[in-house]
């Protein structure tokens, strides 16, 4: 399904109102909107609502085999995955501009800045390495997705567990989360994503774009950057020249935004952490909201069953039984059992046409005049024959309509010739090789 | 093997639903069952790309989308179930020459998923205000070994059942829309579960119609 474009008067109007220092949702130009981080049932997995952005991320771990550079570092992998649901414009299973995109600028930011230890996920050098796969699902796009993933992402690695495995000797153990606790994984720093847009050729500059202002925007700069100041990457895109003071100021403002979304993400952990600790139910289901018209939530609910037993009883006593009516197969020759079409025919009326055909069917077509020859004949006897066994019902005009009496030997004959024929053929066949 | 005798585990998990909640999607919902929670998402009637247009009727896509890596057979065994559900409820014919999309996004799975799924897309489809000849939901009901049945099974009751059975259930008259079976069963149990299915719709069937009310309704 093709996006919607956007109206001229509604391009004019947005950039007309950022000229006047505006914003549609009026926020002002260095302001973020709500962010609100959600955990799911499960160690890591992690929802991010970034306004009306909103984008789940999942971080799955696995044994494999280490890349032959690399022996003793476990690996890290990426999928952004740009579901439908997001936008009518992507589209499942394709990997469009935007998704290779998402997933090389979050493959930046998260595994190139070394922001986790990979070493630590070694298990066996050369041999065994975890591979941690963190799977960014965009649900709702208003916006500014790759702020959203980065926090999504960072917060679900912060969030994961993986399990806990022994080595002894050759042996690798892995235990369930049942037998040993969950180890989480080792994070030297959070690097988060702030975007900064850019309009009218770099004169205007808004914080966390949304969707709209994303249509009207002619640059992006992307900065990265941990609690600590250091930038993890940068990048410009959409072709816009840039003075050095902007990017001075953008990454002023950066170190700002992060120090702000590390403290939510700190906070969002130390409130699950300590919600788990408690026993206390978490998850998607808990973090529905409770006071709005459009949620509704139903305690457990007995279903009342008592004449169940009697209504399917008498269901299956009112239903009747499947007549068994097996057909019976034909054994056409010795070794061969056949049910169904181009048996011999058990309705009253033979259909002769039918056999003809069949029987030109299985003539050779490399076969020689003189077998057609044969044919014909067979033919002319066939119908000699089938003259004697038709009983008329009246003169000329209804010649078509024939009653067949019941026990004609025509069809034994006809198969008898055909399959004589057949034996010609394949004689001759063989005469051939 | 054990026939059903009693029923003691016949209870649905606390479920909950929110609607309207994404604001792409022509309809959106997220449904609760337990711990199982699933989102759908309904974009349409939209333009049909030429080789998917059907002349008489709108063309439904229904795509699942699993929370770790891509689509497997499952999900397309899954997708199927519930596009024949929906392709029976929805007044297709009203929307000639147009599609449908309905995506159903996993967020975690614990037990009852094609249920859940069934579930959710209804709300999905009553949110985008689409036509339909009723609405519909999801039971799922296990036999476990002793022979009892569960309704609305975790996904722990699911490994210890010996048949797994979703049924699909019309709002009218509490026909069966669709079955999806696992396991092995007798004539007997299955009728006893469509049966308990049919009680269990009931309590959803009321579910939704008090959240249409409240949405509808000023008050809380």
């Amino acid at each position: 399904m093709k996006d919607t474009p956007l109206s001229n008067c509604e391009r004019d109007f947005l950039l007309k109102a950022i000229e006047e220092k505006k914003r549609l949702d009026g926020r002002q130009t260095y302001d973020y909107r709500k962010i609100k981080i959600t955990f799911g049932t499960d160690y890591g997995c992690c929802f991010v609502d970034l306004g009306k952005t909103r984008v789940m991320a999942q971080v799955s771990s696995e044994l494999v085999a280490p890349k032959e550079n690399r022996p003793n570092e476990g690996i890290m992998f990426f999928n952004t995955e740009l579901s439908p649901l997001a936008s009518p414009a992507f589209e499942q299973g394709r990997q469009s501009e935007l998704s290779v995109k998402l997933n090389r600028q979050l493959e930046r930011c998260l595994r190139n800045s070394k922001c986790i230890d990979t070493e630590s996920l070694c298990v066996v050098s050369g041999e065994k390495v975890w591979q941690i796969r963190v799977d960014v699902h965009m649900l709702n796009n208003d916006g500014n997705l790759m702020d959203a993933a980065t926090i999504a992402a960072i917060t679900a690695l912060c969030h994961f567990r993986r399990p806990d495995v022994s080595i002894q000797g050759e042996e690798v153990t892995v235990y369930s989360v049942e037998e040993r606790d969950p180890i989480p994984l080792s994070i030297y720093h959070m690097p988060i994503s702030v975007s900064f847009s850019f309009f009218q050729q770099g004169t205007y500059l808004l914080v966390d774009p949304s969707e709209r202002e994303e249509r009207v925007m002619d640059g992006l700069l992307m900065i990265a950057m941990n609690k600590h100041r250091e930038i993890c990457y940068i990048q410009s895109s959409g072709g816009i020249m840039l003075l050095k003071e902007q990017v001075m100021r953008c990454s002023k403002i950066a170190s700002v935004k992060v120090s702000e979304i590390t403290e939510l993400i700190t906070q969002a952990l130390l409130n699950d952490k300590n919600a788990r600790k408690a026993g206390g139910r978490g998850g998607f289901a808990e973090s529905m909201p409770q006071e709005r018209i459009t949620a509704l939530k139903m305690d457990e609910t007995p279903v009342e069953t008592t004449d169940v037993t009697e209504r399917a009883n008498d269901i299956v006593k009112k239903t009747e039984a499947p007549p068994q009516t097996v057909p019976s197969p034909v054994v056409p020759a010795p070794g061969v059992g056949q049910v169904g079409l181009g048996l011999q025919n058990t309705w009253g009326i033979e259909e002769d046409d039918d056999d003809e055909e069949e029987g030109m069917g299985e003539e050779d077509s490399g076969e020689e005049a003189g077998g057609k020859v044969a044919k014909m004949e067979v033919d002319q006897h066939k119908k000699e024959q089938q003259r004697g066994d038709v009983v008329e019902i009246s003169d000329s005009e209804e010649e078509e309509v024939v009653i067949l009496h019941p026990e004609t030997p025509v069809p034994k004959n006809q198969k008898g010739s055909s399959s004589h024929q057949k034996g010609a053929a394949t004689s001759k066949k063989k005469q051939k090789k | 093997m054990m026939e059903v005798c009693g029923s003691s585990n016949v209870t649905l998990r606390e479920f909950g639903c929110e609607q309207s909640l994404l604001s792409r999607p022509d309809g959106s919902a997220s449904f609760v069952q337990g711990d199982t929670s699933v989102m759908a998402g309904v974009y349409g009637p939209a333009e049909v790309k030429v080789s998917k247009e059907i002349y008489d009727r709108a063309t439904l896509e229904v795509l699942i989308q699993p929370k770790v890596g891509l689509p497997s057979v499952r999900e397309r065994s899954q997708e199927q179930c519930v596009r024949e559900t929906c392709e029976a409820a929805l007044q297709l014919s009203l929307h000639p020459r147009s599609s449908l999309t309905l995506i159903l996004q996993l967020l975690h799975d614990d037990g009852s998923l094609l249920s859940c799924y069934l579930n959710a897309a209804c709300m999905a489809l009553m949110d985008a205000g689409l036509p339909m000849n009723c609405l519909f939901c999801g039971v799922t009901c296990a036999i476990n070994k002793e022979g009892e049945i569960i309704t609305d099974p975790t996904a722990a009751q699911e490994k210890e059942s010996r048949a797994l059975m979703t049924f699909a259930i019309d709002s009218t008259e509490r026909r069966v829309m669709m079955s999806s079976t696992k396991g092995s069963f007798s004539v007997h149990e299955m009728q006893r579960c469509i049966a308990v299915s049919q009680k269990a719709s009931e309590k959803i069937f009321q579910f939704y119609r008090d959240s249409v009310r409240r949405r509808y309704s000023k008050t809380l």
